[in-house]
């Protein structure tokens, strides 16, 4: 880790006012600090923003819920509000880290951790696009059983490693930015970028930019979702592929359907397609095969995680099983 | 339940308090006045020159004492290779050269007043390198093969006549079995203080064996070892990787007396991938041949395993082979593929814990190629003297550890066929296997000290892993006096001790615990003697024959483990929920960590089953994974009931204490019972370790 300078905000103000090129805020630091230590994030000075005043869940007037950026992982799985309303992001945020890291993990920092890949992640490795853009992707020809396949660019093959995100995703949640020009809402599945040709990029947050909340919109899928998440063990590992999936029926017809994968993009994978090929029709094996197949359209496989193709089709398969009732 | 603490009552480590409230000290807590701070600098390329380090940036920075590489580092005798001798001395890298052998290779040591200057200053090394051919494919290495040497027996025995017993054989199973690069990953990090006064060198280190590292150091400086003291009172955890002095410790000494200062030099979790360690890779080829009763004729094991290009550490897999099963015709060899990568070495259970994998999972594809079931196949092939020699065993309890085993996993109501056990949606499977690890002592010494208080005090130069050292030798010394255990105080760590052996090899408990014994004894006497407090005595034990050919009876430990696996068939999810092993491993000193010790390499045997690798870059041999949260080791959610028991057993033709070891057969045999769980789960034969999701596909 290399030396840098160190202050807390006590206003959004002062964060905002402190931040700028060599700068980065600090929240919770369980992803920022390891990339620091790691030499792969250098800053020269770090704004500490953990006594700002983004840390509470509230109901909005429209039957949603607003998420203070501030607010921790495992407050946030924890909190009646979310677990009553939207049960599929406290499994979401559950099926995430350790415990330990939960409760340092914050919501706008659990939007900014980096994309996982061991190219990006060591700076012995000379290539990779991400930290010096133009170098390469030592990843394509190298081990690549834990990356994309889907969304990806010969540029970057990088995953995104968030559980919580994908869960937002499928609940078409809205961030809320704020930055000197003032306030700007972007969709959740617009937050994060597929790598192109530029994958130092990874989400869509101008450098000025502070994440001050989450919004969730009402909807009907509380009876019916679930986040499966499959790993290589049972605990604190980050998804092979996972999936957020929910859905409102009309007896056993399906009226709305969310769908979204992890660990399978360089961003939070919204199924569309899966989820068009769902609507209006009975959840049966027919249906949900389909939507599964539909789901990985278009993946692309690397020379060690073809399996994931299969895999996230059956887990998108399994996903509606269980958010439907059938399993 | 805390016992009295007599030999075998379940003591709490006496430790135990001091280590929950944090004041056990290790040996990077030492408070040692003056002390800057080490780090190790490695390199990027896995093979070639240093064509230059520009250290100008780094000097200047605030704090820096010292820049330490090839140009300035003090010079060794020998080259620094003055005492490689294993298992404590090992070809190191303490910068007598531009040469770079491996990617990750300590290439410089950045000093500093404070750690993060320390830390700063290192990033700021502009290393340039001339790179040369590396090999980083172990299938391009293995068409090379070179001849191995394993620590104990040759590389290549054979017994009776394999070849022709094969083409009588009914039934043959012929396979190749592969095992990772694994690492050892203990808790805590490889970390050394040095501090010279004068010519006289204190190092506090993280070891295994506190006299080898006096005796690597000081050969490797040019000085008398007693001018070294080593002190190590507490080990997180060694597993092997801390039984040899590696470059670091060496590093340290050398970087302390060049600053002027103490230096504290502590690995950083990515730099335990390379530099001190780490499982070899194995391929494991394995030809057996049965008569239709099941009676194995023949066996042949050919195993292949990594090294690096500058010492051969060969990995003993068909130790086991030769020892576990009644055949009268064998054929095992041992074989080296010779890799850019830093040198492997021992880790929990050398030889037995790959081995097993493959011995274990071929008897279970012969009992279904016989159809037979594959407790009954074990038990019609149990070796009542060790096959391979003809010798007896000083003792051997693997029918009770079957039967008591069978009986409390309930291996009876076991449906044969593959895939016709279900509980919903997930797919059960049972398996068996035999653990197995050889039981081994060294000389130890001991000192036993009645006190003016009434209390004792008896020390030994050993060290207390984690695993009870200090517990069990209290509890040696408490009996022997005639004393309650509370009165005594063990100490250990310590080079100004009596010498004790590396604790390694499953030995400390079955070495020290005699030599402990024995002064004890020596003290009683001169109590018994009329001798008036303080008072000591010194005692020390040792092998009747040290040389395997010297011995007459073959002593080694065994179990029988059973597991059930659940295999969910579309994601291929693997849990096991449930382990049952019974040992038959002597006399047992102390139930509480005897437990512990078993629990926990079931718990490790698990990880190697189901997840830990080292993945090797093939393009610049970097290990991808080099962190917890890329390599994968058990978490508490992966584990489910571990039952472990042992049979009623006293082996005083191996010892005194009748007691054989017990650190590393608890993970032997996991791996191999996992994988016959999968196959009577699910009918796949996985072969190639660590058993992912994807295999289950």
């Amino acid at each position: 880790m290399r030396s840098f300078e160190y202050t807390s905000a006590r206003s959004i103000d002062e964060a905002l006012a402190g931040i700028g090129p060599d700068a980065k805020f600090l929240a919770g630091g369980t992803n920022l600090v390891d990339l620091m230590k790691g030499d792969v994030e250098k800053p020269a000075r770090l704004v500490d923003i953990n006594g700002l005043p983004l840390a509470d869940i509230a109901a909005t007037p429209a039957g949603g819920v607003r998420i203070g950026a501030m607010v921790r992982n495992s407050d946030c799985a924890s909190h009646p509000l979310i677990r009553e309303r939207y049960p599929l992001l406290s499994q979401a945020l559950l099926a995430g880290a350790s415990p330990q890291l939960r409760n340092m993990a914050s919501t706008g920092g659990n939007l900014m951790q980096r994309t996982r890949c061991y190219y990006f992640y060591d700076t012995a490795f000379d290539r990779c696009n991400k930290r010096v853009p133009g170098s390469g992707c030592a990843a394509l020809e190298g081990y690549n059983r834990i990356h994309a396949i889907l969304g990806a660019s010969s540029q970057c093959v990088a995953t995104h490693p968030s559980d919580m995100a994908v869960a937002l995703a499928a609940l078409d949640a809205m961030i809320e930015l704020l930055g000197r020009g003032g306030t700007r809402r972007i969709p959740a599945t617009q937050f994060h970028r597929l790598p192109g040709d530029t994958p130092q990029l990874d989400t869509n947050i101008e450098p000025d930019e502070l994440i001050v909340a989450v919004e969730l919109p009402p909807n009907g899928f509380a009876q019916r979702s679930h986040y499966l998440k499959v790993r290589d063990r049972a605990s604190y590992a980050f998804a092979l592929v996972s999936v957020a999936a929910a859905l409102e029926m009309d007896g056993n017809t399906v009226r709305t359907a969310r769908i979204a994968l992890g660990g399978v993009a360089h961003k939070p994978w919204r199924a569309m397609e899966a989820e068009s090929a769902l609507v209006g029709r009975r959840l049966d094996a027919t249906a949900i095969e389909r939507a599964a197949d539909a789901s990985v359209a278009g993946a692309k496989p690397l020379h060690d995680n073809a399996f994931k193709v299969a895999l996230a089709k059956r887990s998108v398969a399994r996903a509606l099983e269980v958010a439907g009732g059938a399993a | 339940m805390n016992g009295n603490g007599m030999i075998g009552d379940p003591l709490t480590r006496v430790d135990g308090p001091l280590k929950v409230a944090g004041r056990a000290p290790y040996a990077a807590e030492f408070d040692v006045p003056g002390v800057a701070y080490g780090v190790m600098v490695r390199s990027t390329i896995p093979g070639g020159t240093i064509a230059s380090i520009d250290s100008r940036v780094a000097r200047r920075m605030p704090g820096v004492l010292l820049v330490m590489t090839h140009e300035n580092a003090p010079r060794l005798p020998a080259k620094g290779r003055a005492a490689v001798k294993p298992p404590a001395g090992r070809e190191m890298s303490l910068l007598q050269d531009a040469a770079v052998r491996y990617n990750g290779e300590p290439v410089a040591v950045v000093v500093a007043a404070t750690l993060e200057q320390a830390t700063d200053a290192a990033a700021r090394l502009d290393i340039k390198y001339r790179a040369a051919d590396a090999v980083l494919d172990f299938d391009q290495a293995k068409k090379d093969p070179k001849p191995a040497k394993m620590q104990r027996g040759p590389a290549e025995k054979k017994w009776g006549d394999a070849q022709s017993a094969l083409e009588r054989a009914d039934v043959k199973v012929d396979a190749v079995y592969t095992t990772p690069m694994e690492h050892h990953n203990p808790m805590e990090p490889h970390g050394t203080i040095a501090e010279w006064k004068g010519s006289e060198l204190t190092l506090y280190d993280a070891t295994q064996y506190v006299s080898g590292a006096r005796e690597t150091v000081a050969k490797t400086l040019g000085i008398p070892p007693e001018k070294v003291r080593v002190v190590c009172p507490y080990v997180g955890g060694g597993f092997g990787c801390k039984g040899s002095a590696w470059s670091h410790v060496t590093l340290a000494a050398m970087a302390a007396r060049k600053a002027g200062r103490p230096v504290k030099l502590v690995l950083e979790r990515p730099q335990m991938y390379g530099p001190v360690g780490g499982r070899p890779q194995t391929e494991q080829h394995i030809v057996l041949g049965a008569m239709r009763d099941g009676r194995i004729v023949a066996l042949r094991h050919e195993v292949l395993s990594h090294t690096s290009v500058f010492e051969d550490f060969t990995e003993p897999s068909t130790q086991p082979t030769r020892a576990l099963y009644a055949c009268p015709n064998g054929e095992t060899v041992q074989k080296l593929a010779k890799m850019n990568v830093g040198t492997p070495t021992f880790q929990r259970a050398p030889g037995e814990a790959t081995g097993t994998f493959a011995i274990e999972s071929a008897i279970d594809e012969l009992a279904y190629a016989l159809g037979m079931d594959p407790l009954e196949l074990r038990l019609r092939n149990h070796a009542d003297v060790e096959p391979s020699s003809g010798k007896p065993w000083s003792s051997k309890k693997l029918r009770e550890c079957y039967e008591d085993g069978a009986r409390r996993f309930g291996w009876s109501r076991r449906s044969a066929r593959p895939g016709s056990m279900r509980d919903g949606r997930w797919l059960v499977g049972w398996g068996v296997a035999t653990a197995t690890y050889p039981a081994h002592r060294m000389e130890a010494k001991a000192v036993a000290i009645m006190n003016a208080d009434g209390t004792f005090t008896v020390r030994s130069g050993t060290q207390d892993l984690g695993t009870g050292t200090y517990t069990i030798c209290s509890q040696i010394a408490a009996e022997t006096l005639g004393v309650p255990v509370q009165k005594v105080r063990f100490e250990l760590g310590d080079t100004r001790f009596p010498k004790a052996p590396v604790s390694g090899g499953s030995m400390t408990a079955a070495s020290v615990g005699p030599a402990v014994r024995a002064a004890c004894l020596a003290l009683k006497e001169r109590i018994d003697a009329g001798g008036k407090a303080p008072l000591q005595a010194e005692g020390s034990a040792r092998p009747p024959a040290e040389e395997e050919e010297k011995k007459t009876h073959a002593e080694r430990s065994f179990g029988a483990l059973f597991g059930e696996v659940r295999v969910d068939p579309e994601l291929g999810i693997l849990r096991v929920p449930r382990v049952v092993a019974t040992y038959s491993v002597g006399r047992i000193l102390n139930a509480k960590t005897a437990a512990s010790q078993f629990q926990g390499g079931i718990v490790w045997g698990l990880g190697m089953a189901l997840m830990e690798e080292s993945v090797l870059d093939k393009r610049t041999g970097r290990i991808v994974n080099a962190n917890l949260a890329e390599y994968h080791v058990p978490v508490n959610a992966d584990i489910g009931s571990i039952e472990v028991a042992w049979v009623d057993e006293n082996d005083t033709g191996f010892n005194d204490i009748g007691a054989r070891g017990i650190g590393e057969i608890g993970i032997t045999g996991v791996a191999g019972m996992v994988a016959n769980a999968v196959f009577h789960a699910t009918g796949k034969r996985v072969r190639s370790l660590p058993i992912t999701l994807d295999k289950l596909l």
